[in-house]
């Protein structure tokens, strides 16, 4: 009895200091930028229940059937819908190893960004040209807020976009590079999702009042 | 000595989600579907009936908001150790207290407090 324990003693098992971790990423700057993202849908929830709020609130002004031109609108939705699987394209280009298609794809969706954005501002001039400007009415204030908040985020896409092009061309498929194109890539497809909101209930739902 | 503070680094997988041409061409797709038949829905008049048309055209947003989610966002129970989905349903909830608070409350504001309804 005393002698099997000191023999296990002198022969003691292999042991195992570090605790077993489930498997998970290096950092959590991914895990990071989402919660961001979900913060951001925040300040868009707000200003959806804003313009929910005030969209009957024409004072006098135009109502969404007079202003909103719906062909114009569906070809803006249908740039920011191929922008998305071009985006998709270039992470597929980057999970290849393939810079210069990487890059190309990247081009093409910076492109039709500022496509969207393009076909925003005229609308916006249009808008403020027809005396339809932001101080008309509540539900103009509202919409120029939501829509216009979300313009701004695509130009903050689309300048993130370029640098994130040169940082390409400069440094390569890097590790940090990879990153960034993960996160720029989340940014994009969640503007998406928000404008499928505001197509649907500030554009479709607005022309049938 | 480095081995017991060293942060053993063979579970780290690599980042970010994995995706294919079949993932991102089916979310397209369904998305393009979901886009074109509310925008004809509106541009036509098909329905006689607003509300009937106002609740097909969310159905139909929220459905495609679940797509891109899916097919473009990578969203699923077990990235990030589930934080990410975590995070999302705690946003979504949010969303619904701030979206429907505001209406509930703003539209009885209105409909109570009418310069009319003083005199009752």
């Amino acid at each position: 009895m005393g002698s099997s324990i000191a023999a296990s003693a002198a022969q003691p098992a292999k042991f195992e200091f570090l605790v077993r971790e489930e498997e998970h990423v290096a950092n959590g700057t991914l895990l990071g930028f989402w919660l961001y993202l979900m913060s951001d849908c925040l300040i868009f929830a707000a200003l959806f229940a804003t313009y929910g709020v005030l969209s009957q609130s024409y004072a006098g002004g135009p109502t969404g059937a007079d202003l909103f031109d719906l062909p114009l609108v569906a070809l803006n939705t249908s740039f920011l819908l191929v922008s998305s699987i071009t985006y998709g394209f270039a992470m597929l280009q980057m999970q290849q190893g393939k810079l210069s298609g990487t890059m190309l794809w990247l081009g093409i969706t910076g492109i039709l960004g500022v496509g969207f954005l393009g076909l925003e501002i005229y609308e916006f001039y249009h808008l403020i040209q027809l005396d339809a400007g932001p101080q008309t009415s509540g539900f103009l204030s509202a919409f120029f807020a939501l829509v216009g908040t979300h313009g701004l985020h695509v130009v903050f896409g689309i300048l993130w976009l370029v640098i994130l092009l040169v940082q390409l061309r400069m440094y390569g498929l890097t590790g940090a590079n990879r990153r960034r194109l993960f996160c720029l890539s989340m940014f994009w497809h969640f503007l998406d999702v928000v404008w499928i909101g505001v197509f649907t209930i500030v554009y479709l739902m607005g022309s049938m009042s | 000595m480095s081995e017991q503070n060293q942060h053993s680094l063979d579970h780290h997988k690599e980042e970010g989600p994995h995706s294919t041409f079949s993932g991102y061409m089916i979310g397209f797709i369904a998305s393009v579907i979901l886009t074109v038949i509310p925008f004809s829905l509106v541009m036509t008049d098909v329905f006689s009936s607003q509300n009937m048309t106002i609740v097909i055209i969310l159905s139909l947003a929220l459905v495609q908001i679940v797509v891109h989610m899916i097919y473009f966002l990578h969203m699923n129970f077990h990235s990030e150790g589930g934080w990410n989905m975590l995070s999302l349903i705690f946003t979504l909830l949010l969303v619904f207290i701030t979206l429907a608070g505001s209406l509930w409350v703003m539209y009885h504001m209105n409909v109570n407090m009418m310069p009319g309804m003083m005199d009752n």
